[in-house]
């Protein structure tokens, strides 16, 4: 399965990411520069996380109009897994794949911690290899990560069952404590923890693995099916 | 038409307008000789920051030639943007360390943030990859909105500019003082990775190579910073606010990657930071060392104002600009490299054999003068030295404080900021970036695992002033051991040092003699634990009215762990653990933290370091790492029973101990020799007694969270739930930050 990393200028979490993939679950990974505007050949999209363009006007508000993003709203819509972690789900957010928006922290400090979540959802191409209701460590680093949205869209989430992860305690304020949605369709993905920061025990967690496994599995499933 | 505005050079020299830059007398007549002629204003204003302490040295250099900069695995010392070791496989380590306590006094966040910047510059400038930052700081007591408002704006520039960069903070230290109230220290120290065929040099070879600026362009800030970090503050310091650079950490994001790019282009002949005294110490620096000139035309250079003055461009000290060499011919490719990231590349001059830096402006020469005066000849000066009457006053005394409450005074001291938890300062940090942290902030050192090797380097940055406050040579001693005891304790070999120097006025006698002590103090623990210093930094005129900080002499130590599975942490692991102590107790509490709670200040006699023991004990500790332990964590503020306390927090685990010595005051919260505090299981006691001489059983790890500390008579003098200190330990720094005066 191939991977690719959107990178853009200021995007930090690029190389966690790349390595998530190759060494974290032993699959292909590439990096694709924000002025390319083709994802030919690519099975999944990465947008990590960082400052893409500083953080300037607001996170992700530049980064969402980069040519490389009109493809991966068309590759969104194909309904192929789009993952966007920390800068990457305010890019989501501000690209309109996702609902909502992005406020500072509660405290107004930048928080970098490992923090538990719930998996509110293990029926999703990206928790599988979780069970509904368990409690997993992943790494937050943040300033920017207190998710709003309104109450319509809140109950919305809640009813489409498109929250799949909450912070047990909730350090930025978001709406719902919530952590991670996805779009309708469920395949794309925007959350504020680092999935890829928790993939070897050597650092911590490997809690996060399982994310990019299952996104593995269900692609060989749909691979399977169709060829 | 600005040129209008400048003073002639003969003006100058009658109104004695030099003073003004900081220049000497006699040091404008020595600039006059040089050029046989008065300098113009421009040139004036190159001498004044080439002549600065801040880039001369003039002050120190006498001393800084007594450290050991020599090594087996010494690729590069002091000289060039950083220095670096060799950790076998064709890798190695660069590293260095950099005040910016001038600039954070007066504003903070950008001062902070700068200093980041800066140091990160110097290293990716030697072609490495930078891939970790610590930092120092230093506070007057928290409580007075002025501290408060300095300790949160300088966490949040750090934090502002290290996250955006992406290179973790992992580590650092933080202690509060009296001393520091209107003088912050603000060092802050970056680790890069290099495979020995990349390393770089700044020099600006063969003649008629075109000389590249790329960066951020050139404005009015910064002018004079280096100036302005060489004199002491006073009231008219926030005057010098203009003084103060502003930081662009994604522009910075662009550079690294961009000059990364470059510096695997063979065409590259040599690249510089273009730091303090930017363009004018870049070009000058870079020709010198490679005995040649550089002519620039300044109109070429990329600016961000109207009318700037070739003064003004070459004192400016904008950030995020580096200065490349680069073979003539090769331009387009650099050019190119460059657009990729979004950035310019301008060529604005060319190497030449006349060993001078020319300027041209607007179709006229504004300044001509040689590269090696600038950059080699300033003066070097080796200032009188007077002993303080407290030293030996301080002989004299004989202290030791009186305890009646053990677990009281244990749960005041991890209250005490100095020693209380940083959580709150590192939480800000992202330490996790590029994940090859394996030890994050909070024990001994941070360790980073060297991707794709089963190698790793420790690290961390130490200093207690207080010691070199009572006796400057031995306290030189304790923070070059106590850096190094801590890379031990977490299972690395500590492999050499940058250090970063930060005193009052040289002009003082007491404060040189203090800058003379302790340097040879530092040198001697640096040569016998076979640490060399392979760069640094000099900050000297901290103080304000009300007097100098205490000499404060930050040690920046890199330790290499041989294999992953010796990364060691200072928390204990499983109950039924053997608790052992490996070194001295010693009656001694002059200095202590224990001393500051009780008395206000400190005093006394500082027990001599004995450097071969040091050395001895942490051969020791790395053999009981090999042999196989759960943990390890070097005693330092607050004595054994903060140290004991320390490595039950964030467990549940609980301990039990006899103390290794009668003299329970001493055994509990003395800060003299001390030593280690290792963990192991029950099964590995015949192992490491054959491997580990000196290593005293004195308890266990049990399943309960209580902290039960027996004297050698058997009475319990500390029983307490190790949550309730933990809990006091951990909100003392926010409860400090809350109750704002």
């Amino acid at each position: 399965m191939k991977f690719a990393v959107i990178l853009f200028p200021g995007s930090n979490c690029d190389v966690d990411m790349y390595h998530a993939v190759i060494d974290g679950i032993g699959e292909e990974a590439v990096y694709v520069r924000h002025d390319e505007t083709s994802l030919e050949g690519m099975d999944a999209v990465l947008l990590p996380g960082g400052f893409s363009y500083g953080d300037y006007l607001r996170g992700g508000a530049i980064a969402h109009l980069a040519p490389i993003m009109s493809e991966v709203q068309r590759f969104a819509e194909e309904g192929k897994p789009v993952l966007g972690v920390c800068n990457g789900f305010q890019i989501l957010l501000e690209s309109r794949l996702l609902p909502g928006a992005m406020r500072r922290n509660e405290g107004l400090h930048f928080i970098c911690r490992t923090v538990t979540l719930k998996v509110e959802e293990a029926d999703t191409m990206f928790t599988t290899g979780y069970d509904k209701g368990e409690h997993i460590r992943i790494p937050v680093a943040h300033g920017e990560g207190s998710y709003y949205c309104s109450e319509d869209q809140l109950e919305e989430l809640q009813e489409e069952n498109r929250i799949l992860f909450t912070y047990d305690d909730n350090i930025n304020g978001s709406v719902g404590s919530i952590a991670g949605i996805t779009n309708e369709q469920g395949n794309v993905l925007g959350m504020m923890p680092h999935p890829e920061r928790a993939v070897e025990k050597l650092l911590g967690s490997d809690d996060g693995l399982r994310l990019f496994t299952s996104i593995v599995k269900q692609w060989r499933e749909n691979h399977a099916a169709t060829t | 038409m600005q040129l209008l505005h400048e003073p002639s050079a003969e003006k100058i020299q009658e109104d004695k307008l030099y003073h003004d830059m900081g220049v000497k007398d006699d040091e404008f007549v020595s600039i006059t000789d040089i050029l046989g002629r008065l300098p113009n204003y421009t040139e004036l204003g190159l001498f004044s920051v080439m002549w600065s302490e801040h880039c001369s040295y003039k002050n120190s250099k006498v001393l800084l030639r007594k450290f050991p900069v020599e090594g087996p695995r010494v690729l590069q010392g002091p000289g060039e943007g950083a220095g670096v070791i060799d950790i076998d496989d064709e890798q190695a380590v660069v590293f260095k360390i950099e005040s910016h306590n001038h600039p954070s006094a007066v504003e903070p966040y950008e001062g902070a943030a700068t200093g980041v910047g800066g140091i990160i510059r110097d290293v990716f400038s030697m072609g490495a990859r930078p891939v970790a930052l610590l930092n120092s700081l230093r506070f007057g007591e928290l409580g007075s909105g002025r501290v408060n408002y300095l300790f949160e704006g300088v966490t949040a520039g750090i934090s502002g500019y290290g996250n955006c960069v992406g290179i973790p903070t992992v580590g650092g230290e933080v202690q509060f003082d009296p001393c520091y109230e209107g003088n912050p220290l603000v060092n802050a120290m970056c680790v890069g990775l290099i495979d020995h065929a990349d390393i770089q040099k700044g020099q600006a070879k063969g003649i008629g190579n075109p000389v590249l600026y790329v960066g951020a362009s050139t404005g009015r800030d910064g002018i004079h910073g280096a100036t302005f970090a060489s004199e002491e503050l006073s009231e008219d310091s926030e005057s010098k606010r203009p003084a103060v650079q502003v930081g662009d950490p994604f522009m910075e994001k662009l550079l690294i990657e961009a000059c990364l790019e470059a510096v695997r282009h063979p065409k590259l002949v040599g690249i510089q930071d273009m730091g303090a005294a930017g363009l004018t110490s870049s070009s000058a620096e870079m020709a010198s060392k490679a005995g040649s000139g550089i002519t620039m035309n300044l109109d070429l250079v990329p600016q961000r104002e109207q009318h700037m003055t070739p003064y003004e461009m070459m004192l400016s000290e904008s950030q995020e600009r580096m200065l490349l060499v680069v073979e003539k011919g090769s331009e387009q490719e650099f050019y190119d490299i460059f657009a990729r990231w979004g950035l310019h590349a301008v060529n604005v001059g060319e190497v030449t054999d006349d060993k001078r830096l020319t300027l041209l402006h607007e179709g006229k020469t504004a300044a001509d003068v040689p590269v090696d005066a600038l950059a080699e000849e300033a003066p070097v000066y080796h200032q009188p030295s007077q002993e303080p009457e407290r030293f030996a006053r301080f002989q004299q005394m004989n202290y030791r404080p009186e305890v009646t409450d053990y677990a009281a005074v244990l749960e005041s001291l991890l209250q005490q900021p100095t020693i209380a938890s940083k959580e709150w300062v590192y939480d800000q940090y992202d330490y996790m970036v590029r994940t090859n942290t394996v030890v994050q902030p909070g024990s001994d050192s941070a360790v980073l695992r060297l991707r794709g090797t089963d190698k790793a380097l420790a690290m961390t940055t130490d200093c207690n002033s207080r010691f070199l406050y009572l006796d400057p040579y031995e306290g030189g001693k304790r923070a070059v051991v106590e850096a190094a005891r801590n890379i031990a304790a977490s299972g690395g070999e500590p492999l050499g040092v940058t250090d970063c120097l930060n005193y009052g006025s040289p002009e003082n006698p007491e404060i040189f003699w203090e800058l003379e002590r302790s340097t040879d103090g530092l040198s001697e623990a640096c040569r016998e634990l076979e640490a060399p210093v392979v760069g640094g930094n000099v900050s000297l005129y901290n103080e304000t009215a009300k007097g100098a900080v205490y000499p404060t002499p930050v040690i920046g130590m890199v330790g290499l762990i041989h294999h992953l599975d010796h990364i060691t942490t200072q928390h204990v692991k499983q109950a039924g653990d053997d608790v052992y102590f490996l070194g001295r107790i010693t009656p001694d509490f002059a200095g202590s933290e224990l001393q500051k709670l009780q008395e206000g200040s400190i005093f006394g006699p500082v027990r001599e370091v004995d450097l071969q023991q040091e050395k001895a004990w942490i051969a020791g500790v790395l053999e009981a790492v090999r042999t196989g332990i759960s943990s390890a964590h070097d005693i330092s503020e607050g004595g054994t029973a903060c140290a004991l306390a320390e490595k039950l927090f964030g467990t549940t685990l609980g301990m039990e101990i006899d103390l290794p010595h009668d003299d329970t005051l001493a055994a509990l919260f003395a800060e003299g020799t001390n030593g280690y505090l290792l963990t192991a299981p029950a099964s590995q006691r015949e192992a490491l007694a054959a491997a580990v001489p000196g290593l005293e059983r004195i308890g266990q790890v049990t399943d309960e969270n209580r902290l039960i500390i027996r004297s050698s008579s058997g009475e319990n003098v500390i029983n307490t739930e190790a949550a309730q200190l933990e809990d006091s330990w951990r909100g003392a720094i926010a409860c400090a930050l809350k109750s704002k005066v």
